[in-house]
């Protein structure tokens, strides 16, 4: 299992390779035809492009994720439960180290990964999460996260969505000139020399240039949807219990507020749940970032009482139909890998949940605690610090430090 | 003559770089088992740690469970005695402290006001986290010498193996002992 991240670097830095030359023959196209030169001054331009962009998101990385997000950076007393959870799961998991945790204020449950590498990496979930799922739950969704985190996925996908963009703001450009007619110039100038073969090579231009971005982008929600389903089986086998993942997205698709309002489309594939639109059942829809949640939840829950790879991998494809797995071959080892039986500790009721969830928002808002005799917990905003005031429930005054 | 020579060296340069890729690859699983170690040691001196603190607070209001707060004690210096190079005896003792401390948790159930102190209900999700990372170095630890086993005995790593001596490493097991133990039946 543990070279899972070897196995998924092959296959990745196929579909980069792919992607690569789709961008550098359009690239190519768009120059034979609009740019009085060679091909090559328009992969030149595509090549630049594609480097300004990866230079910009390089640059911005993750703190504007969670920036944009408004996620707030905790500690363990903030929120013990969750910092505990993680630190589990990065045991489990053998990261190297814990990843920085957030939390998001937002009532729809929900959760992400960030950072390129292991060393630099964050998860972040939201108050809404804190609130729905129980401990094990929990634990099972951040076991999926940190499955993204230890798979390299941030990078990977981050890649991969700069090679899309790049894609499609080429082919945009290119159906403007031929719109504005910018391809006429080049004609012009060397008109009588074409021949049959010029025109052929126009029409696979303009071909490549409408179906590129289409391609580009199925084949990027294809490799995103694989990387949900391989963080679902990672997430089974760290926590040895497949039920806590699956029972949490179930949890999580009967909520009805599910669109978080600080997700955008780039951001997207790092969620737990697809962030922006709730999917159809049953719908086989190929431009989503995320699998539909009930086949999820089917294929963890058909897991029958193992927790590894290669059972999980046997799941998606009998609930699926699918001939083809999501596991790499390497990590089909047969080996049965038992599942747990489910805890018998007496969980956390909601009311204890949303407690714990908001005390945590309210430290990070600078509100002062103040334990009461009487069994009260009094929360300050800071603007009374100094002064002194009268508990609500039995009237002993406090000072506020 | 020289096609033959350069023939040679070019596979005596592949075998040298196929010994060296296998030695690389049993050091680094061998670390890997080392690291999970570690990692079992830490959170066992954290819970040898946290445990005195547990007692003394539910002392406060369960001054008449003399019996299983002694015994939580006795397993724990037991556990402390017990020298980390022993793999099974380790786990032996453990695995004790383990049980005795879900029956202090259960004793804690019959005491409400035990339940609602916020120090005790701290302490149990700190205990109750160390016992889950514990299980989880476990896990992580008992996967890395299975791969570090399957290295070590399995053709052509084995030859390796042989030649620099690495030798197998000991599964950390949990027998509980409620499921060795054949139910009672009361009727």
């Amino acid at each position: 299992m543990w070279e899972l991240v070897r196995a998924n670097q092959r296959r990745s830095t196929m579909l980069v390779i792919a992607m690569a030359f789709v961008l550098a023959a359009l690239g190519y196209a768009i120059g034979h035809l609009f740019l009085s030169g060679e091909g090559w001054s328009g992969l030149a331009l595509a090549v630049i492009l594609w480097a300004v962009l990866a230079a910009v998101t390089y640059a911005s990385g993750d703190s504007i994720v969670l920036a944009l997000s408004r996620a707030r950076r905790i500690e363990k007393q903030h929120h013990p439960v969750l910092y505990n959870i993680v630190e589990e799961m990065t045991i489990a998991a053998g990261l190297p180290q814990m990843p920085a945790i957030y939390i998001i204020d937002d009532p729809a449950p929900n959760a992400f990964a960030t950072g390129r590498t292991p060393q630099k990496a964050a998860v972040a979930v939201t108050a809404g999460l804190l609130e729905t799922l129980s401990r094990d739950e929990l634990q099972g969704v951040i076991a999926h996260e940190l499955a993204h985190i230890k798979n390299r996925d941030v990078l990977y996908m981050t890649t991969l969505t700069v090679m899309v963009g790049t894609i499609v703001i080429l082919a945009a450009v290119a159906r403007h000139m031929i719109w504005f007619g910018g391809g006429r110039r080049r004609t012009s100038r060397r008109s009588g020399g074409g021949g049959q073969a010029e025109v052929f090579i126009a029409i696979a231009a303009v071909v490549l240039m409408i179906l590129a971005p289409l391609i580009a982008r199925l084949l990027y929600f294809a490799a995103s949807r694989r990387r949900e389903y391989v963080a679902d089986g990672c997430a089974a086998l760290f926590t040895r219990y497949p039920e806590g993942l699956a029972s949490a997205l179930e949890k999580i698709s009967r909520t009805t507020r599910s669109k978080l309002a600080a997700a955008n489309e780039a951001t997207a594939p790092m969620y737990l749940v697809n962030p922006l639109k709730v999917s159809k059942a049953g719908l086989a829809n190929l431009s989503a970032t995320h699998p539909p949640i009930e086949e999820r939840i089917r294929i963890l829950r058909s897991m029958g009482g193992e927790a590894g790879l290669s059972r999980y991998d046997s799941a998606y494809r009998q609930i699926t139909g699918r001939a083809v797995g999501v596991v790499p071959a390497s990590h089909r080892d047969g080996q049965v890998t038992r599942a747990r039986a489910a805890a018998r500790r007496e969980e956390a009721d909601r009311r204890q949940r949303v407690r714990q969830a908001t005390d945590a928002l309210w430290q990070l808002n600078d509100f002062i605690f103040v334990p009461c005799a009487c069994g009260t917990k009094l929360k300050v905003p800071p603007e009374l610090r100094g002064r002194s005031l009268a508990c609500p429930h039995c009237g002993r005054e406090h000072a506020i430090q | 003559m020289i096609i033959l020579l350069v023939v040679v060296i070019a596979v005596l340069a592949l075998a040298i770089l196929w010994v060296a890729g296998a030695y690389n690859t049993l050091v680094r699983t061998r670390n890997d088992m080392r690291n999970a170690w570690s990692q079992i040691d830490v959170q066992l001196k954290r819970r040898y740690d946290l445990i005195p603190n547990l007692v003394e607070t539910v002392k406060g209001y369960a001054k008449h469970e003399r019996e299983t707060l002694d015994a939580v004690i006795r397993a724990r210096q037991q556990a402390i005695n017990v020298t980390a190079d022993d793999v099974q005896q380790k786990a032996a003792a453990e695995n004790m402290l383990s049980q005795t401390l879900r029956s202090l948790f259960a004793l804690a159930e019959s005491y409400p006001d035990l339940k609602a102190n916020q120090n005790y209900l701290a302490l149990q999700e700190e205990l109750t986290s160390t016992e889950n990372k514990i299980g989880f170095a476990r896990q992580y630890y008992n996967d890395a010498v299975m791969r570090l086993n399957n290295k070590i005995e399995m053709f052509p790593s084995n030859i390796i193996a042989n030649m620099f001596n690495f030798s197998a490493g000991q599964f950390f097991e949990v027998e509980e002992a409620t499921q060795r133990e054949a139910p009672k039946v009361e009727f």
